[in-house]
């Protein structure tokens, strides 16, 4: 276990390169297979870089003036912090970082708190209709959300709920419940019956089985699914922009007062882009790990 | 010793007081560069105002305008003091979505607002929104450009001497558009030119019937004339340019002349922001067979929702921000350049602002001989020079905008593209029940 960990880890980050990689230990080298790894390594940076294109650019625009910004574009020029000071003095970053953290982990806690116990149901408990009522859940996601605007902006409206965080986590919360059972459903289901029916034998109530066997079992299942459901929440900007104005307003709502049809903009969207993705960026780093084990859990087996 | 830590604690106290007494008023506003000035200068007016603080919401103008839609229509009391446009301001009051403002303090002097921008948010003789700033169209050109071809710019330039102007101009191998105008599809954006360009040759948007008229040889005459000129004389992918791409590409010496905003000229003039702040030249935007028309009147106002719960603390902010005073005080904080214009006679009387400002009393002109009342040569139902204030106007103008583009690209002819937005313009006109 320790010497498959060893030899995997180096690689890891590049995933196209990790099974020739690996293979090329294995096998004698041939003059081909040193090529073919240099060609897949050069592909799989490729790859990456224009996936991280636009993300770069924009830092690199934050950090441009604004007549820089709007230009032709360079990659040399003179690092300036003039947008961030603009931008910092314009609107209190900290305040709307604040919203997106409380809205995000709150709907997610949420979400986990209702979904766990339903996808609990429908794995191990079916009955002939958990299919049309899992499928009749992710039907909810095909309407688009302006159908709704109205009739939820009148009921919050009522319910004293705009402009409020709580607002904010009842939305997401109601959003990213279809897909958090169904995540949840699929790892659940990937469980042995018989290790829960062990427990059970051993005197486990229903609670104590969720408790003590699902969580800690499908815990990898778990935290990838959170981690989505942050993700989701973090990045959403139709509910964020229509529920709020002051007080609860997130991080997509202070992205959104940075753009303008109107004068030159683009160093200080950026520099404000920048600093809205910038926790959720770190925080996908640090879980980086967690999501991939998650996301591939259950697939091996 | 002691007092040197109670007198701070002292101060505390006292802030905390006056800050759970202040109420707490709303803005919702655009990012446009006069209203983040408005924003920055939210101090002095706490400071005079000791009772009111302000919070800002601010959006992106199509986003603002669906945002402060969602809630006047529902209701909804979010904001105390909206951004608004001419557009908007004679509709939302006839639906009684806004507080109409007749009780003005003497001291405000609302008769020096320009007359055509009172009309323009005014309805039944009310006033409903206080003008911010606001804006005619004209034309922008380089007189280095113009000198060395010989070319004198007269005092009223017509569209077949611009197009002659252009074709000679024109330099693509340099990098010189003959000419820069927009071209990215939207009511506010490319039909905004559109519009008066079909107004000074001679078309209306509908007769007096409400019968859409697209199809008519004026706008043939109109639509084929723009996408000629700005098809071969146009900088390269016009039909993505808007305001902000035309002010970016004229300022950095890219376009002959351009016909937009006089907004923009603030910009133009700023050398820190264009290359071109020595070479510039203003005349009026180009007429053809009337000049009815020919330029457009716009002005981004200051309102007050009937759902707001602060309407006196609203209305004290509204009229400091659109009052004598905070133009005074923006000309001496950041330059007579940056003070919103177009709101007030006092404005182009001041004589700093005259000074620095060169092309004030041309805008002045502009705005003032705009009459959003009477644009078209013949008679039409609608008010409004380059929109027509009806609620349907949003969407039947943006699809014009989006065939208008079309044509612009070549993926359709003219006449094709105008046939389509005459259907799709008398569709949504038939479903209103107009």
């Amino acid at each position: 276990m320790t010497t498959l960990k060893t030899k995997v880890l180096p690689a890891e980050g590049h995933l196209a390169a990790t099974s020739s990689g690996a293979r090329a230990r294995h096998t004698p080298l041939m003059p081909s297979a040193g090529m073919r790894r240099l060609w897949l390594t050069l592909l799989g940076w490729g790859i990456a870089l224009i996936i991280f294109f636009p993300i770069l650019w924009m830092v690199l625009t934050g950090f441009k003036t604004e007549a820089e910004a709007i230009a032709d574009p360079s990659l040399i020029f003179t690092p300036t912090l003039e947008s961030y000071v603009a931008v910092q003095a314009r609107a209190d970053y900290f305040k709307f970082a604040m919203n997106s953290v409380v809205v995000a982990f709150g709907s997610t806690l949420l979400a986990l708190l209702i979904a766990i116990p339903a996808a609990y149901a429908m794995a191990f408990l079916p009955t002939r209709r958990t299919k049309a009522t899992l499928l009749w859940m992710l039907s909810t996601k095909m309407l688009p959300p302006v159908g709704v605007l109205v009739p939820i902006y009148l009921i919050f409206r009522d319910l004293g709920l705009l402009d409020t965080r709580s607002g904010l986590i009842i939305v997401y919360t109601l959003m990213n419940l279809p897909i958090v059972v169904w995540m949840l459903y699929t790892f659940f289901k990937d469980l042995p019956r018989d290790i829960l029916e062990a427990g059970r034998m051993d005197g486990a109530n229903t609670f104590q089985e969720v408790v003590y066997l699902l969580l800690p079992l499908t815990l990898p299942g778990i935290a990838s699914t959170g981690l989505l459901s942050v993700i989701l929440s973090w990045n959403e900007a139709f509910w964020s922009l229509n529920l709020t104005s002051s007080n609860a307003a997130p991080l997509t709502a202070y992205i959104a007062s940075f753009s303008s049809p109107e004068g030159l903009f683009w160093a200080k969207l950026s520099a404000a882009s920048t600093m809205a993705i910038a926790p959720i960026l770190i925080f996908g780093w640090l879980t980086q790990k967690q999501m991939v084990r998650g996301l591939t859990f259950g697939a091996v087996k | 010793m002691k007092f040197a830590y109670a007198f701070p604690l002292a101060g505390l106290a006292l802030a905390a007081t006056s800050a759970a007494q202040a109420e707490t008023i709303t803005v919702a506003t655009v990012n446009n560069n006069d209203m983040v000035i408005m924003q920055s200068l939210t101090s002095a007016f706490e400071e005079a105002h000791p009772g009111i603080s302000v919070n800002w919401v601010v959006l992106e103008e199509n986003v603002l305008r669906q945002r402060l839609t969602t809630d006047i229509a529902t209701g909804g009391g979010q904001f105390d003091v909206m951004t608004i446009g001419t557009y908007e301001a004679p509709i939302w009051a006839e639906r009684g979505w806004l507080v109409a403002l007749d009780d003005l303090l003497e001291a405000y002097q609302a008769e020096d607002l320009l007359k055509p921008v009172r009309d323009g948010l005014s309805h039944n003789g009310s006033l409903y929104a206080l003008p911010f700033y606001a804006e005619s169209s004209m034309l922008y050109y380089r007189t280095d450009l113009f000198e060395e071809a010989g070319i004198e710019m007269p005092e009223q330039p017509s569209w077949e001497e611009v197009r002659e102007w252009a074709a000679e101009l024109h330099d693509p191998a340099n990098q010189l558009a003959g000419i820069c105008l927009r071209g990215k599809p939207g009511w506010g954006e490319n039909m905004a030119f559109v519009s008066t360009l079909v107004n000074t040759f001679g078309g209306r948007w509908f007769d007096e019937e409400w019968n859409p008229e697209l199809d008519s040889p004026a706008w043939q005459e109109a639509i084929g004339f723009y996408v000629d000129l700005l098809g071969n004389y146009g900088p390269p992918g016009a039909s993505s340019n808007g305001f902000n791409e035309n002010l970016a590409l004229f300022s950095r010496g890219n376009c002959a002349m351009w016909v937009d905003a006089t907004s923009a000229a603030g910009k133009l003039y700023n050398p820190d922001e264009s290359q071109v702040a020595d070479r510039l030249g203003f005349a009026p935007a180009p007429v053809a067979e009337t000049p009815k028309g020919a330029h457009w009147l716009w002005s981004w106002a200051l309102a007050i929702p009937a759902s707001s719960d602060k309407q006196e603390a609203a209305q004290t902010f509204l009229t400091w921000a659109t009052s004598q005073e905070y133009i005074e005080l923006v000309g001496e904080t950041q330059g007579w350049t940056s003070v919103p214009p177009g709101t007030r006679e006092s404005t182009y009387a001041n004589e700093n602002y005259q000074r620095e400002a060169p092309f004030a009393g041309f805008v002045l002109d502009a705005i003032n001989s705009a009459d959003p009342t009477d644009s078209t040569l013949e008679p039409s139902p609608y008010i409004g020079v380059q929109f027509v204030g009806i609620p349907e106007f949003q969407s039947i103008g943006t699809q014009v905008g989006q065939t208008i583009a079309a044509a612009l690209t070549g993926d359709t002819g003219v006449e094709q593209a105008l046939q389509n937005a005459q259907r799709a313009t008398a569709r949504t006109m038939q479903r209103a029940g107009y």
